[in-house]
């Protein structure tokens, strides 16, 4: 994963709540088998629409969404971080996230800034007014700025500090595989196995 | 310490406490005992290992079926699309390459992974349960800890059998009282969605408790514990009790002889203790709930069924005003329309949070005898085929199709756009799957949730319906056994 400290971009106005992974990748693009190429599938049903942002300039070159609350909400997919980065964008701002979007994002080193809504509020008015302008958002200083608004961000400790440093989850579990071995060695032996298989 | 039902299947987890404290804290490191696997979220990861040059950890704690993709016509014929047939065929390669057991389309145990686990005894009490798709939380309902993860976490438990978790709050859902007949749990739960809205959840695991959840078949707190996620929760539970073990006796893979007393004896301690306090509380009242149905385009976005359709300008909130609008555009629906009077197009009974024997048992007792709208289309969608060949011999498919519904073979179906079974754009259907968010039963489809009995019920009248509004009224028996 690439390190992350801080990006300038394009901030995109998403004035738009419950804001689903079905919505920003519909499950007919989850039958393939990669993992990138998926920026033709972002936000595809919105994005027939000519009026959709993403469709204006000079959002269409957007880097920062900037999105109401309970975004990412519903399916699991992974999918819909991988369309949001395919496409370009480094970092979503939100009120609130759904958990396993939160999730996946700090997975694939794209930032899930969580910003108070009356913060939100304010800079899409910047960006509706002024619209090009870019939005940094710094995740050392947790710091988000567009225009004259500075604001700040919450991310949890551990997923930033893997952010900065662009690390590898498997790599950092498995560090500690002497534990998993322990731990295994003391499960109770009516846990359930799937092999070999019992049938009905 | 006294501790909660999730926090106590969570300890017994722990492989590695996360240094630090409080905002500092890392996540703990979790022993996961069941990994379901599937055809769409899985690619990725096996490809992960496979660059990585890492085995899969632990495929004996691994099972793979195959489910959103498949179709549920014609299943001996190869698949009709191409890129699904490339990732059922990539699932079958990748699960021979890495050892991992697979129950593909045409098997006795092939099915919504979420079905099959349960089914097959390998859901357990007091298990970590993990699956790339977010109604794992379905498995909660045995008292299992069982969540929705991605893809980068699938591979991560492929190679590791373990996941880095941040610890949750907990919070009690406490409904109390007994469900009037036709009312089931579909209701509680589109009920307590609508109470916490769709992020009410987020961040906690919920604990389904009281009366009401006792007296709950295990089949029934499935379709609770399934649409956690709806709510924002990952993972919702029950702790077990009589049900569950008489529901797991002599499963397949359920423990037997000592070791079944063993796991008894074991999963008798995982209930929250009776000094334990949850982060939160909510109070539902299931003897007044009624039938429940939402309206809009989110799950938390439901009313009773005898209520009207909401306007915008009932909403306080500008967020919540501004998605009323957006949703009644897009389900073309007026405010203060009586929900009774929507006429619907299509009727699904189907996916992992209604698709079982109970389900499928209670719309059979509601349609029995009685004639389907002839305008309506209706597709009945076991949730596995073991389930459909129970629901045969038990004569169910015959009263489907003497009732002129579709009786079709196990998969995702219809809850997800991602096979032929699909709306069309403008489409209606009452459904009792889990998501009505625009365009997931196809693009432009219109969904309204619903419970199997309602769904039932519209089937007959062709407009959302409850069973207490056909004439002649069913047997009270037959609508007392829509628990489910």
């Amino acid at each position: 994963m690439e390190k992350f400290s801080t990006h300038t971009g394009v901030g995109v106005p998403l004035r738009q709540s419950n804001v689903d992974t079905d919505q920003i990748i519909p499950a007919v693009y989850l039958k393939r088998i990669t993992r990138t190429g998926f920026e033709d599938a972002l936000f595809a049903a919105w994005r027939k629409d000519p009026a959709f942002i993403l469709n204006q300039e000079p959002f269409s070159a957007g880097s920062v969404l900037v999105a109401g609350p309970d975004f990412g909400t519903g399916s699991s997919r992974e999918h819909a971080v991988w369309a949001l980065k395919d496409y370009g964008f480094k970092a979503v701002l939100s009120s609130r996230f759904a958990d396993i979007f939160r999730g996946n994002s700090g997975k694939q080193g794209l930032l899930a800034a969580e910003v108070a809504q009356d913060d939100i509020e304010l800079i899409w008015k910047v960006l509706e007014n002024a619209p090009g302008t870019e939005v940094t958002v710094d995740l050392g200083s947790k710091t988000v700025m567009c225009g004259n608004v500075v604001a700040p961000f919450e991310i949890d400790d551990y997923t930033r500090w893997r952010l900065l440093e662009g690390l590898d989850d498997i790599g950092l579990t498995l560090q500690h595989e002497e534990d998993i071995t322990a731990y295994e060695a003391t499960r109770p032996a009516f846990k359930p196995k799937t092999l070999p298989a019992r049938l009905s | 310490m006294a501790k909660t039902l999730a926090e106590k299947v969570w300890d017994a987890h722990v492989v590695r406490k996360g240094d630090g404290e409080g905002a500092n804290a890392q996540p703990d490191l979790l022993y996961i005992d069941l990994h379901l696997v599937h055809e769409v979220t899985s690619p990725q990861a096996f490809e992960g290992l496979r660059l990585a040059g890492r085995p899969l950890r632990r495929p004996d704690l691994t099972i793979a079926t195959e489910d959103h993709n498949t179709p549920t016509l014609d299943i001996d014929k190869p698949i009709a699309d191409l890129t699904s047939r490339t990732q059922i065929q990539t699932l079958r390669n990748n699960c021979k390459e890495f050892g991992v057991r697979l129950h593909s389309l045409g098997d006795a145990e092939q099915g919504i992974v979420h079905v099959v686990g349960p089914q097959l005894g390998l859901t357990q009490p007091g298990m970590t349960v993990v699956c790339g798709d977010s109604h794992t939380s379905t498995h909660g309902a045995f008292g299992a800890l069982a969540m929705g993860i991605g893809t980068s976490e699938v591979e991560h438990v492929m190679a590791t059998q373990t996941l880095s978790l941040k610890p949750f709050k907990t919070m009690a859902i406490n409904v109390e009282g007994t469900l009037r007949p036709g009312v089931s749990a579909k209701d509680i739960i589109l009920a307590v969605i609508a109470k916490i809205g769709t992020g009410g959840g987020q961040g906690y695991v919920l604990e389904y408790r009281g009366s009401a959840i006792r007296a709950l078949s295990m089949e029934a707190r499935m379709t609770i514990c399934n649409m956690s996620i709806e709510a924002g929760a990952r993972a919702g539970l029950v702790a077990p009790d009589q049900t569950t073990y008489d529901y797991m006796y002599g499963r397949p893979h359920a423990p037997q002889g000592a070791e079944w007393d063993a796991a008894v004896e074991y999963w008798n301690t995982l209930r929250s203790d009776d000094e334990a306090t949850f982060d939160v509380e909510v109070d539902l009242d299931a003897d007044t709930l009624e039938p429940f149905v939402t309206w809009g385009t989110n799950p938390g976005q439901g009313v009773s069924l005898s209520a009207k359709v909401p306007s915008p300008e009932d909403f306080g909130d500008e967020n919540a005003k501004a998605a009323a609008e957006r949703a009644l555009q897009y389900m073309g629906l007026e405010a203060g329309t009586p929900m009774k009077e929507i006429r619907v197009d299509t009727v699904f009974l189907g996916s992992c949070t209604n698709s079982r024997m109970e389900d499928l048992r209670a719309a059979a007792d509601i349609i029995r005898g009685r004639t389907k709208d002839p305008n309506i289309r209706m597709l009945v969608v076991p949730g596995s085929a073991r389930v459909r060949l129970e629901a045969e011999a038990e004569g169910l498919d015959k009263v489907f199709k003497d009732f002129g519904a579709e009786w079709r073979f196990a998969g995702c179906s219809m809850c997800l756009g991602m096979n032929p079974d699909q709306l069309e754009v403008g489409e209606r259907c009452a459904s009792t799957s889990n998501r009505n968010f625009e365009g997931r039963q196809g693009k432009g489809g219109r969904t309204h949730l619903v419970s199997p009995v309602v769904a039932a019920a519209t089937a007959v009248r062709g407009t959302l319906s409850s069973p207490s509004d056909l004439d002649p009224a069913p047997e009270s028996a037959a609508v007392r056994s829509s628990a489910a």
